[in-house]
């Protein structure tokens, strides 16, 4: 009982800092700018009512933005110090990296929501198919947890936030960009793409609930994370 | 009580601790001393747990803290130097996220008792970036005081302080030192003769000394030098009378103008003061300046931490 207040009191203060910095907030409105011009374009050239010109532009948004949210998570508590009153704290390891992550995961969360404002102008105007429309938000608390975790991973070795920033986008490219890299091999090589989270996310984005799929994205969170609380228990 | 055995912690090639062990009694304040560089630091973090250590262990009461982290983390209290706290937050939310960590039972009413026994009331409700370092460093010392630990560690809890916020956080450790096991560093000197009933001086690594402050200093004390100015006459007059006082070993001019002036050093117990008063009052002269100095811990913290080099400073 007491681990999950421990958990939740690190999510809420890191969350809680997130706003406290104007960053929060640009990478939000910078967001939601790109999401809305993509969503409302698709939207009416197609004629459609339909989701997909958001959640095609999703996966190279959080290939983009997460690693910025996540950077300083662990790097700004290097730098500072504050790392070493974090863990001299009655606290495990892993119940901090559960909080960080949470804290990342929840505000992508926030990021993402007014997106329904997206979802509602679709009801208005046409009546959607809500399976695809409920895989692809499934999919997107997948997808983002999944590009946390890395980022987090990127943020725990190094004190240098730019740095963090850069070593998540590496290794986010790798998840997101084998895809593209799928294309271009032989026909026999073509499963790499299912290394990506692409071929996962699109997947459960067309409204299909495949447990592959699930279980896809819970290996990479999990090994993240786990690889996140190795790193801060021997780098100090 | 704190019993440290063979502790060694290296950084690749470099040992920055190299099997030191001591104790640390209950209800004392302990100074843990050395130049920059000395392995204070490392030596503290072990301590908190921060660090493990690669070779040796660690007892608070019989239990090590290598078999149990989190129980040491619990009657620990921790205070890394120049207090990295999180700059973003209010002093108030601040102690109440660590009080939260801490599962403390009733956090308001604490968190009341601690600010004003740290007297940091008035800033409250304010960012901990705004603060001044010496309201900076009680809130840490109030962070690390929250839980009511047994044992407080504090890492230069003075460092980058004007003098007047000095004096004030030597005052709350010494009043903090009543009830609880204190464990600072500093490289100051001054700070250990201040505050610390017991000192450890450490070097590269290595402890070279440790015992009771007091003993130290008296250990030290045993070369006294004498300061004295009289009129009346000159500085070869002065000379040989001090040459005649019993106990005096050595006596060397100091550049006056006006004043006959000497600097004697005496050896062992006897105090030549006395004697050096009525020798002058016999000859007529007048006394202007008599002053003693000890030698303090500075000159044994140099002899030892230097390797015997007697450099001036």
């Amino acid at each position: 009982m007491s681990r999950y207040n421990e958990i939740f009191a690190v999510m809420k203060r890191d969350l809680r800092s997130f706003f406290n910095n104007p960053i929060a907030y640009i990478v939000i409105t910078v967001f939601l700018s790109v999401t809305g011009f993509y969503f409302f374009m698709f939207f009416f050239y197609n004629n459609q009512a339909e989701m997909r010109g958001l959640f095609d532009l999703l996966p190279l948004l959080f290939f983009l933005f997460i690693p910025a949210v996540t950077m300083k998570l662990f790097s700004e508590e290097r730098q500072t110090g504050s790392l070493e009153i974090l863990l001299t704290l009655p606290v495990s390891t892993r119940d901090v990296v559960i909080g960080k992550f949470l804290a990342g995961l929840v505000f992508s969360m926030i990021m993402v929501s007014p997106t329904l404002i997206y979802l509602l102008t679709v009801i208005l105007n046409g009546s959607p198919d809500y399976g695809p429309v409920i895989g692809g938000y499934a999919g997107v608390i997948f997808l983002a947890g999944a590009y946390t975790a890395l980022g987090l991973l990127a943020s725990s070795v190094t004190r240098n936030q730019i740095i963090a920033l850069i070593t998540g986008w590496v290794i986010c490219f790798f998840f997101w960009g084998i895809d593209w890299v799928a294309r271009f091999v032989p026909a026999k090589l073509n499963f790499i793409a299912m290394l990506g989270t692409d071929y996962h996310f699109k997947s459960i984005a067309r409204g299909i609930v495949d447990t592959r799929d699930i279980i896809y994205f819970v290996s990479v969170i999990a090994i993240a994370l786990i690889l996140t609380i190795k790193i801060v228990e021997e780098r100090r | 009580m704190i019993t440290v055995k063979g502790l060694t912690r290296s950084y690749g090639d470099f040992r920055a601790v190299d099997e030191i062990s001591f104790t640390i009694n209950e209800g004392e304040i302990t100074g843990l001393l050395g130049p920059n560089g000395a392995g204070k630091t490392t030596t503290l973090r072990m301590l908190s747990g921060y660090l493990k250590p690669d070779s040796g262990s660690i007892l608070y009461d019989g239990v090590n803290a290598a078999e149990d982290p989190i129980g040491i983390k619990k009657i620990t209290g921790y205070l890394p130097e120049s207090a990295p706290l999180y700059g973003d937050m209010m002093v108030f939310d601040y102690l109440c996220y660590i009080a939260e960590l801490r599962a403390i039972d009733n956090a308001p009413d604490r968190i009341r008792e601690i600010a004003s026994l740290c007297r940091i009331r008035e800033v409250m409700h304010k960012n901990i970036s705004e603060l001044s370092k010496g309201y900076k460093q009680r809130v840490g010392i109030a962070h690390a005081m929250i839980h009511d630990p047994a044992v407080l560690i504090l890492d230069e809890p003075t460092s980058g302080l004007d003098p007047v916020e000095i004096i004030e956080i030597r005052n709350l450790i010494k009043e903090l030192g009543k009830k609880k096991t204190v464990i600072l560093s500093t490289h100051i000197l001054p700070e250990v003769e201040a505050t610390c009933s017991k000192v450890i001086i450490i070097n590269r690594g290595r402890i070279v000394a440790d015992d009771a402050t007091s003993k130290l200093q008296s250990s030290a004390g045993r070369d006294r030098s004498i300061i004295i100015r009289v009129s009346g006459t000159g500085y070869e007059g002065l000379e040989s009378m001090l040459r005649s006082v019993q106990g005096v070993d050595h006596v060397a001019a100091i550049d006056d103008s006006e004043l006959a002036s000497a600097i004697v050093t005496v050896s062992g117990d006897t105090d030549a003061r006395a004697d050096i008063f009525h020798a002058v009052c016999s000859k007529g002269w007048v006394l202007y300046e008599m002053k003693q100095e000890h030698t303090s811990l500075e000159n044994i913290f140099r002899e030892l931490t230097t390797g015997g080099e007697n450099e001036q400073i």
